[in-house]
């Protein structure tokens, strides 16, 4: 594969990665000097909290230079608002993350963390957690050398996400991670390599979020050797535009595979409708359905004998779709839609890498319930036919339907409001 | 007369000279001072434990950034602990485990190693002329389970007090031929559940180094050898040690295959989180003695790692440890991509260099 990047679609031809002009950041970062003094106090408030407290930080930027954790159940930390109250790590020295919680009932809201060595906000392991008009931002732009995940409850259950802005990721903005039952609403992504990614979670609705100026808008993945498949999420209302900015994410991870200009993509996931979105102006494609294995990795290897690598029951439907695909990252899909589409061509909506789980088949044929379909209006789905080297890519019909996935049961998020309110892009 | 004088110059003294260390049990609350345990003590310039505090060291240490450690453990008089196999050993309610993280002094304010020194050397003190004291940490078993206390000594090196936000110490180490700026951490009281909660469901704090392939190890204290095992065993501590036991193993020991004494670093340094119960499951690599194959990282693609992928794909390459994951992010002192997370801000060169020729040596390949 040689030294590029490894993308999924790169399995086309050669691997390269193209490299767009990087794009500033979300701005951030105040003139007032931070208070330094204040960690001192609020390192005591984690540690003597008790269930039930609410730890008030009032409007200022704190310099941190260790990580924060808690460990103590049912704590609310709020501050003053996202722009008011700001914790920078800028000179951290110690700690993996910026907050660190292993906490039930835990609510976190009206707060910025900025510049966190790793992670800004980890949240492992729980129950009930709300994260709420929380900012998670890099200020520096996006950048390779910028903490990893925004915001990222991983092994939680029952999660509310809202209302909170992630920027300059290097990995995903905001990651929910081996979940179950998850609301993500409202949200701004911006400048991540991952705006939003839900990975080996089982039930979660994400909807009216904005992702934009991200490498890749809306990720659903699955990952090898965990406790846990992902299956059962639901993409809609949402605004997925313009993720076209160049992949930084740190080689060896999997988002570094996602390529530039994706809007929503959904690899070896099962059980995913996307619907009602808004979708469009992202190069690559607008939607990416794929598999483990145009990642780079070979079946069977490094993986547990449970992984199931393909995306299976995927439905798109009613979205409106906006001109994309004209300019997708990488040689070899340039190439492809050179080839196929023409000088000024563009690849379709869809993208879809083509493998088919055969050792499922019955009778010669797919069980129509595992089945990706695409029934959506005039949109059209690419088969990258990765499975067969590329050898014979067509545009094909995926016309189908599949039931309705039921709602994500958070039930401090409450219904899904009628109303979509999606969050305008630019400075919170 | 002289009687008379004699008595008062013997008051007089006894008041001058601090009394006696008198281990107990504290069943609640946060003492100030480390003293107020009784467990250790400075009496005439050496840091030692107090009688019937039983002091110990481990086949396989936790790195933390090469600083000396002087371990003892204490029960209350007629309990003692139950053996298991392969878990942390079952102990009272009353004991009280204490380990001193110190440094020898070198030139100019700066410090060396401590970590080749064992007990032959540490068992009966440590001389305060030679060795910076920088904390205590009491792990000690209350009713509710373990509570974990650092406390900071202070600069003249007389009391250690506690200090449960932690606290960062810029300190110079010096080694043949490099010296090192750094900041140790003494962490606070939330981080310790960081390595000692190591199930994370719990939250329940547990020692990591009572365990019977840590301690089944024959040591010296002032000329007199003995496996510790026996001695907890003799001396009331331990309840049910087998003739026959399995053993451990000493990282360094340069008979014992590369392999065991690889996973013997890996099991003390990372695999109180990376277990199936720990906190980095998350990660789905187990760096327990149990795991292999892909658990073990062996052509693991990584899951959430960010920045500490360093670039490469898998957790281990086998055969090839400058492509491996693993070895970039032991090796590195980026906060977003350091492992361990906590407990370091050097890197443990002799085990990197280990683990790379472990790695080195595995057959096979990925991709």
């Amino acid at each position: 594969m040689g030294q590029g990047m490894r993308r999924i679609f790169s399995g086309l031809t050669i691997a390269a990665a193209l490299t767009l002009a990087g794009c500033g950041g979300g701005g951030g970062g105040t003139a007032s000097k931070p208070d330094t003094a204040y960690q001192e106090t609020l390192i005591q408030q984690l540690i003597d909290a008790k269930p039930g407290d609410v730890i008030s930080i009032p409007a200022g930027v704190y310099a941190i230079d260790r990580g924060l954790s808690l460990e103590v159940d049912g704590v609310t930390i709020r501050g003053a608002g996202m722009d008011k109250t700001i914790l920078t790590f800028k000179g951290q020295t110690a700690g993996a993350e910026g907050l660190l919680v292993n906490a039930s009932n835990f609510t976190i809201e009206d707060l910025a963390l900025e510049d966190a060595k790793g992670d800004a906000l980890k949240v492992n392991e729980g129950e009930n957690i709300i994260i709420r008009r929380v900012r998670a931002e890099w200020t520096g732009g996006p950048k390779t050398s910028n903490g990893a995940y925004g915001l990222y409850p991983v092994q939680v259950k029952n999660l509310l996400i809202e209302d909170s802005v992630a920027i300059g990721a290097s990995d995903a903005g905001i990651y929910v991670g081996q979940s179950q039952n998850v609301v993500v609403r409202r949200n701004r992504a911006e400048f991540n390599v991952a705006g939003i990614e839900i990975e080996n979670t089982q039930n979660a609705d994400v909807y009216d979020n904005l992702a934009t100026n991200n490498t890749g808008g809306i990720l659903v993945f699955n990952m090898p050797n965990l406790k846990v498949p992902g299956f059962g999420t639901r993409i809609f209302r949402n605004r997925a535009v313009g993720n076209n900015t160049a992949n930084f994410g740190r080689k060896g991870t999997a988002v570094a595979s996602v390529p530039a200009g994706t809007g929503v993509i959904i690899n070896s996931n099962d059980k995913v409708e996307i619907f009602d979105n808004e979708i469009g102006a992202n190069n690559t494609a607008n939607v990416i359905v794929s598999s483990f294995f145009s990642a780079g990795y070979k079946a069977g290897e490094g993986t547990s004998a449970t992984f199931d690598p393909w995306p299976e029951s995927i439905f798109v439907h009613g979205n409106r779709f906006s001109p994309g695909g004209g300019k997708p990252d990488g040689m070899d899909l340039q190439a492809l839609r050179v080839a196929m589409f023409g000088l000024n061509g563009a690849l379709p909506d869809v993208l879809w890498d083509g493998y088919v789980d055969k050792a499922k088949f019955v009778a010669g044929k797919l069980d129509p319930a595992l089945a990706v379909c695409v029934d959506n209006g005039a949109a059209k789905v690419l088969n990258a036919d990765l499975p067969n080297k590329a050898k014979n890519p067509k545009v094909v019909e995926l016309r189908c339907t599949l039931p309705p996935l039921p709602a994500a049961n958070v039930v401090f998020a409450g219904p899904v409001p009628a109303e979509s309110k999606i969050p305008a892009p630019g400075k919170s | 007369m002289i009687r008379l004088a004699a008595v008062l110059l013997a008051l007089a003294l006894a008041a001058c000279a601090p009394p006696p260390l008198e281990p107990r049990f504290i069943a609640d609350g946060l003492p100030e001072d480390l003293a107020d345990w009784g467990m250790v003590g400075v009496r005439d310039g050496r840091l030692a434990p107090a009688e019937g505090v039983q002091p110990y060291e481990l086949n396989t240490p936790l790195f933390t950034d090469y600083a000396g450690k002087l371990r003892t453990v204490w029960m209350p008089s007629g309990q003692a602990a139950t053996w298991s196999d392969d878990e942390t050993f079952d102990f009272p309610v009353g004991t009280v485990l204490t380990k001193t993280f110190f440094y020898p002094k070198a030139a100019n304010g700066a410090v060396a190693p401590g970590d080749g020194l064992t007990l032959s050397q540490t068992g009966q003190g440590l001389d305060l002329t030679k060795v910076r004291l920088v904390e205590t940490r009491i792990l000690v078993r209350r009713a509710d389970g373990w509570v974990a206390l650092p406390y900071v000594w202070d600069e003249d090196q007389k009391t250690a007090r506690l200090k449960r936000t932690g606290q960062p110490i810029a300190m110079t180490l010096v080694r043949a031929g490099r010296s090192d700026r750094f900041t140790y951490q003494v962490p606070n009281v939330n981080q310790c559940v960081g390595c000692h909660g190591t199930n994370h469901a719990t939250k329940a704090l547990q020692p990591i180094g009572l365990k019977a392939r840590h301690l089944d190890r024959d040591v010296s204290v002032a000329g007199i050898g003995f496996n510790q095992l026996a001695r907890l065993e003799a001396i009331g501590y331990l309840r049910g040690l087998p003739a026959l036991r399995a053993g451990g193993v000493d990282w360094l020991d340069e008979r014992l295959p590369l392999d065991a004494r690889a996973r013997a670093w890996l099991d003390i340094n990372c695999a109180h989180c990376h277990s199936p119960t720990g906190p980095a499951d998350t990660s789905g690599l187990y760096l327990t003695l149990a795991a292999a194959g892909p658990q073990l990282g062996l052509c693991k693609p990584p899951i959430a790692a960010g920045q500490g992928t360093g670039g490469f794909r898998y957790g281990i390459h086998p055969g090839k440890p400058d492509e491996s994951i693993l070895v970039f992010r032991t090796a590195s002192l980026d906060p977003g991509a350091m492992m361990p997370e906590l407990g370091r801000a050097l890197a443990h060169d002799e085990a990197i260099d280990l683990l790379r020729r472990w790695v080195a040596a595995m057959p096979g390949g990925c991709g």
